[in-house]
């Protein structure tokens, strides 16, 4: 068994043996090019106020396509810079909360003893606070910004990854090519690096790319609520925080927001969703679709 | 069983003993000074006198520790101690928002479940169907839609453009009219968790060896759905009850505050933002104490109704 059966390339020639990954994966390519090029692609400035030109409905002013706020900024290149903070947000916390995880669940699994058990205890105690609560008692307290809320998420999130990493060493450590490696031996960090860590990159990925989904999810209600990014920043969730004071005259400030939060929500959901079925043989056995 | 019972409670304690430490503790990373936010008059200016007079009656001005264990112990009487802003006891507000929380989190739970229990049942039975592709699109549309997006959709459409219900508001404590927005907003979500669960267990009870067997033996379709499948595919809804809890209680922070609804999502939110830091930490040692305690009766009574989980630790 090669660790790299299990591994990235792997994953990505088999992306297209399900349907929800390939679309997933698609809609994630264009929120990335609509983020990375979005000084190119906005009409305007996403943060420059025109108060002479406030709340334009959309698809009414050629200058102006999807319309303007309540301080007269371009609906559209606020979108389009939004990508950049949520996808920033995302790959940030998912990184951050990972790396930790994973070497805190790895230590704590080929360990044992009381390394694991303190590992394993703060991630119990972190499980048991319902995670949006836990959220914004962090976020509200640090003070106000993205800053706050990427630490907030980063706190819950690190939790899953440790769980899942402790697990698989669990397992793994039993096997005959650690056993192996060890009698051989190999030292521990090496066993850890060159062994356990490539046969745990699958799950994690699929964990990442369906955190990727609840974290931006996450950090827009969190913006929300007031807690996160404050203006001018162009966010989708405090857009629509600001926009839901018009939402009797202006309803597209509430509904454009939104509607990108899900579909970017949805694609990195699909992505891990297909990734998922791709992974986990049994499941592909229950569709059908493979002996 | 009361083996497994008391284990499982035993295990709990240094876990909430940590909580109870975090809960604490998490308001001191805060920048300001809750005694002088409190004591500042409506000019601006803090006068120093009752600044310290403050301090002193919330026993601020004692080593932290010292205030910890206070805390703790006063924590163990029952007494969550006194709200910075009304001074009446915390354990009073998180009383009356619980009411308000619990009756959302009921009417939505139902309405979550009756939603996505016949819709999980016939997506699995007549899997890869044109009716099972638009209830798992549908679904994963509900899980990706931001239920404070969701809500304000919801509100716009029926208390506005059609002026049928009520667009926020508590109402006569919580009437029908009122509750309904709400709970819409967050059953949605649950109820495209569910909806998933349990057409994926529905499948999986549909595969055993037994659906063959019975199938086999010339029973009729609908008896081997309805008697053998969903019998076993039901199981795993008391794990779901609970994971909706979570889910439920999570929502409840944003949708409660969209619809202005007084339940402990908004309460919380309302002391974060005027840094009443006695009910911020009543809040989250009640929250958390209720979120654990569901399931700790989740587990037990999902080992006490699958014999086969049973029977594999008793043996």
């Amino acid at each position: 068994m090669k660790p790299q059966d299990s591994g990235f390339m792997h994953l990505v020639t088999r992306l297209e043996e399900s349907r929800s990954a390939t679309i997933g994966a698609t809609i994630i390519l264009l929120i990335c090019l609509s983020a990375v090029f979005a000084p190119q692609l906005s009409p305007n400035s996403p943060t420059k106020a025109c108060l002479a030109d406030r709340l334009i409905s959309p698809f009414t002013e050629q200058k102006y396509p999807l319309g303007t706020d309540h301080l007269g900024r371009c609906i559209l290149s606020r979108l389009l810079y939004g990508a950049r903070i949520s996808l920033a947000i995302g790959i940030v916390v998912v990184g951050i909360s990972a790396t930790v995880g994973i070497v805190l669940g790895v230590v704590a699994g080929y360990r044992g003893g009381l390394i694991d058990t303190t590992i394993m205890r703060f991630v119990d105690a972190t499980l048991s606070f319902p995670s949006i609560f836990l959220a914004v008692v962090i976020a509200g307290l640090l003070g106000r910004g993205l800053a706050s809320v990427a630490i907030a998420l980063i706190a819950i999130e690190w939790t899953s990854y440790a769980r899942v990493a402790r697990g698989s060493v669990l397992s793994l450590k039993e096997q005959g090519f650690v056993e192996s490696a060890r009698s051989l031996g190999a030292r521990d960090s090496y066993i850890m690096t060159r062994h356990i860590l490539p046969n745990i990159v699958a799950p994690v990925i699929v964990m990442a790319t369906l955190g990727m989904a609840y974290v931006i999810l996450s950090a827009a209600a969190l913006s929300f609520l007031g807690f996160g990014s404050q203006p001018p920043t162009a966010e989708w969730g405090a857009m629509l925080n600001a926009g839901r004071v018009y939402i009797r005259t202006e309803p597209h400030l509430t509904i454009l927001p939104g509607l990108a939060i899900m579909i970017a929500v949805l694609a990195f959901n699909l992505l891990g969703d297909g990734l998922r079925d791709i992974l986990d043989p049994r499941q592909i056995d229950q569709n059908g679709n493979s002996a | 069983m009361i083996d497994y019972i008391l284990k499982r409670i035993l295990q709990l304690i240094p876990v909430l003993l940590l909580v109870s430490v975090v809960s604490f503790s998490i308001i001191y990373f805060a920048p300001g000074d809750p005694a002088e936010t409190l004591c500042t008059g409506p000019d601006g200016n803090v006068n120093p006198d009752s600044v310290e007079k403050f301090r002193d009656k919330m026993g601020l001005d004692k080593p932290l520790h010292i205030q910890y264990l206070i805390w703790l112990n006063n924590l163990l009487h029952g007494d969550l101690g006194y709200s910075y802003r009304s001074q009446k006891p915390v354990f009073n507000h998180i009383k009356t928002a619980f009411r308000a929380t619990f009756k959302l989190s009921v009417v939505s739970l139902f309405l979550s479940l009756a939603i996505a229990i016949p819709l999980g049942i016939i997506s699995a039975i007549k899997q890869n169907s044109p009716l099972d592709v638009t209830c798992m699109v549908g679904a994963s549309l509900g899980v990706s839609m931001p239920n404070f997006w969701l809500g304000l959709l919801l509100m716009l459409l029926f208390g506005i453009y059609l002026d049928l219900l009520p667009v926020a508001g508590y109402g006569d404590g919580g009437d029908l009219e009122h509750i309904i927005l709400p709970a819409i907003t967050l059953g949605t979500g649950s109820a495209a968790v569910t909806a998933r669960l349990i057409r994926s267990s529905m499948l999986e009870a549909l595969g055993q060896d037994y659906i063959q067997t019975a199938r086999a033996k010339g029973v009729s379709e609908r008896v081997v759905i309805g008697k053998h499948a969903l019998k076993n595919a039901l199981i795993p809804v008391v794990t779901i009850v609970g994971l909706n809890f979570g889910y439920l209680l999570n929502g409840s922070v944003v949708v409660e505050t969209i619809f202005g609804w007084p339940g402990l999502g908004r309460l919380i939110i309302d002391s974060i933002n005027i840094r009443d830091y006695m009910m911020i930490q009543g809040c989250m040692v009640f929250v958390t104490l209720l979120f654990v305690l569901v399931n700790l009766i989740v587990d037990i009574s999902y080992r006490y109704i699958d014999p086969r989980i049973r029977y594999e630790t008793a043996g």
